[in-house]
């Protein structure tokens, strides 16, 4: 029977030869992920439904980070910090990445994929809608509540309906002026945030297999807000060369049959696409650049796991670099190693960070920050009446912290040429 | 759990999110205080646009008065049902007001795993668009042995897709009962 990505991968992780859409299954658990949001919650229920003699199905396959309100006086918040910390000193969780320690990473799906946590042909669950990331390396990744991770915690199983497969192609070469966000808005423009329900979302074509390992998470990342149970690429070279650095352990890779089935397929021709926004409130309100230029800002913001990954960074630099912004601009880096990078990555001999500083950025440490609003003390967070642009994900009211504020989402390229200019701006005029 | 569910059918259309299921206002009564539980029931569906509550002419309200309970128990709805807020209290809501079954074209994932997973409802599904089949107020008989569903009033009967792996956990009463159960949790 002729099978997609997802099906195999789902197919071994039950244990069949085959599987069909729409049929449940149980699956064995690679890797549970949590972090400060949701953890302590997951936590309490596992230990209310397992009782004191509560264990962890496989501890090394558990894997926490404190991410989302860290850098915060918050009393709330950084409770649930001291609730992961006292939770991994009781039961020796290794993969717990502490706030406050050389340890600390950031942004957990990021910090996934270079912890070496993503391997093409496995199955990751996690507390966060934004799972669905880590499917840029050939695995099945995606999002469950509390309870279910609760039960994941104890037993190492979960079920799951096998999702029915939409396959979107990018062909031809992607221009310099286009990055993997301008491909999934259009995509989110196209099927809109309940295309996706309960389907699996497969990237295909040479422009999404010319990406490097960081712009195939942009896509993946935003599956979810199509409302898809997973995004997927095929692992290829590239990824094995990523996967590879990371880690030792074993993967293996999966590619969908010529004749497997899918509700539906779209083509686009990536030369002939052009630079992309989500106009407020919604992740699919689509338009092109163009079409809303000329829109006064207020700010301008780039960080987050969609949007605050080392290429974005670069691209960002390229238009920055000699310039100065016109409205505050926020650089907030995924991970701890990405804010390394950005000391280390040149562009003429001038660091990423040199070049933001003297841009007049506001460089900021690594964890979820405005993304999604936050504490009132988190940097960068949308106050009223304010218009901003961002390489986020999400833009519904209140998204970045006042309801009355808007979001434009757009790549880091149109973030930065508009940052310059103080209002929605063409990478092109600056490139 | 009952291999028959027999009740009256409440027909809504598409994209019913957990807002309408039940609205955020009210979810500030206590899950397991008995009374105070009940009104989890009293405005279950309450916020469907009337011209879409009780298709296919709309207009009928799921609860009447000041009851907790509805006189319909079985849902049949469209596309992705369930969307919306990802609150565990939109299944138990529908639970409270006397709902046993929803049979939908297609389900928001994360409604879909509460109502199995806290053992709330029979989330079943049907490649056909019952909402122009069937009527609300039609007498309905589902047999969850058969995976099927007749409709009494007219004598139809349609296939639905079977529930799979899950239905021991609806069974069982819960994901963690199921567990315990079942071995898998030593
Ligand atoms: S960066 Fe934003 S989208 Fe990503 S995990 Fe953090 S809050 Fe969620």
């Amino acid at each position: 029977m002729a099978m997609t990505i997802t099906e195999k991968i789902l197919a071994k992780a039950a244990g069949k030869k085959n599987v069909e859409p729409g049929v449940n299954v149980w699956l064995d658990v690679d890797v549970l992920m949590t972090h400060d949001v949701c953890g302590p919650p997951t936590i309490d229920i596992w230990k209310r439904e397992f009782g004191g003699q509560a264990k962890i199905w496989d501890k090394d396959k558990l894997v926490i980070f404190p991410d989302h309100y860290i850098f915060t006086k918050n009393p709330q918040a950084n409770r649930n910090v001291e609730i992961l910390r006292e939770f991994a000193n009781e039961f020796g969780i290794q993969n717990y990445y502490d706030v406050g320690t050389d340890r600390y990473k950031g942004v957990c799906h990021i910090a996934l994929a270079e912890e070496g946590f993503d391997l093409p042909g496995t199955v990751l669950f996690g507390t966060d809608s934004h799972t669905c990331t880590s499917g840029a390396f050939g695995m099945f990744s995606t999002g469950v509540g509390n309870t279910d991770a609760a039960f994941i915690l104890g037993t190492g199983k979960i079920w799951e309906k096998i999702p029915e497969s939409l396959k979107f192609t990018f062909d031809g070469e992607l221009p310099p002026y286009l990055t993997a966000k301008d491909l999934i808005l259009k995509v989110l423009g196209e099927i809109t945030t309940d295309g996706g329900t309960y389907r699996a979302l497969e990237f295909d074509g040479d422009a999404v297999f010319s990406l490097s390992m960081d712009e195939r998470m942009t896509l993946t990342n935003m599956a979810i807000e199509a409302g898809a149970m997973n995004g997927i690429i095929a692992a290829d070279a590239v990824t094995e060369t990523y996967v590879k650095q990371r880690t030792k352990k074993p993967y293996e890779i999966f590619h969908s049959d010529q004749d497997a089935n899918y509700i539906a397929k779209y083509r686009f021709d990536a030369s002939k696409m052009e630079p992309s926004v989500a106009k407020p409130h919604s992740p699919d309100n689509y338009d092109i650049v163009r079409n809303v230029k000329g829109t006064k800002l207020t700010k301008s913001y780039i960080g987050s796991c969609t949007g605050g990954k080392l290429s974005d960074f670069v691209a960002a630099a390229k238009i920055l670099f000699g310039n100065k912004t016109a409205v505050p601009t926020f650089i907030v880096p995924a991970s701890t190693l990405i804010a390394q990078q950005l000391e280390e990555e040149t562009i003429s001999g001038v660091s990423l960070k040199q070049i933001f500083e003297n841009a007049g950025c506001v460089v900021a440490q690594s964890s979820c920050a405005a993304c999604l609003g936050g504490p009132m003390d988190t940097i960068g967070r949308a106050v009223d009446g304010e218009t901003i642009i961002s390489t986020t994900n999400r833009n519904f009211p209140g998204r970045m912290g006042s309801k009355k504020s808007a979001v434009y989402l757009a790549s880091p390229l149109t973030v930065a040429a508009s940052a310059l200019t103080g209002v929605i701006t063409d990478p092109r005029d600056f490139l | 759990m009952e291999k028959i569910v027999k009740g009256n059918a409440f027909v809504l259309g598409n994209n019913v999110d957990t807002d309408q299921i039940i609205p955020a206002e009210h979810l500030v009564y206590s899950l397991s205080d008995p009374e105070e539980k009940k009104k989890y029931g009293h405005f279950a569906l309450s916020s469907v646009p009337i011209s879409q509550s009780g298709l296919p002419n709309g207009g009928i309200p799921f609860i009447t008065g000041e009851n907790y309970t509805s006189e319909f128990n079985i849902l049949i709805g469209g596309a992705n049902f369930g969307c919306g807020s990802s609150r565990e209290h939109a299944p138990f809501a529908l639970q409270v007001a006397g709902v046993k079954a929803i049979i939908a074209e297609s389900y928001a994932r994360i409604f879909y795993r509460n109502c199995v997973d806290g053992g709330f409802l029979l989330p079943y599904e049907t490649p056909i668009k019952l909402s122009e089949k069937i009527k609300t107020g039609d007498e309905l008989e589902l047999n969850v042995e058969m995976n099927s569903l007749k409709n009494i009033t007219t004598g139809e009967i349609f296939s639905l897709r079977s529930l799979g792996d899950i239905l021991p956990i609806i069974e069982a009463g819960d994901i963690f009962k199921y567990a315990r159960q079942s071995g898998m949790l030593a």
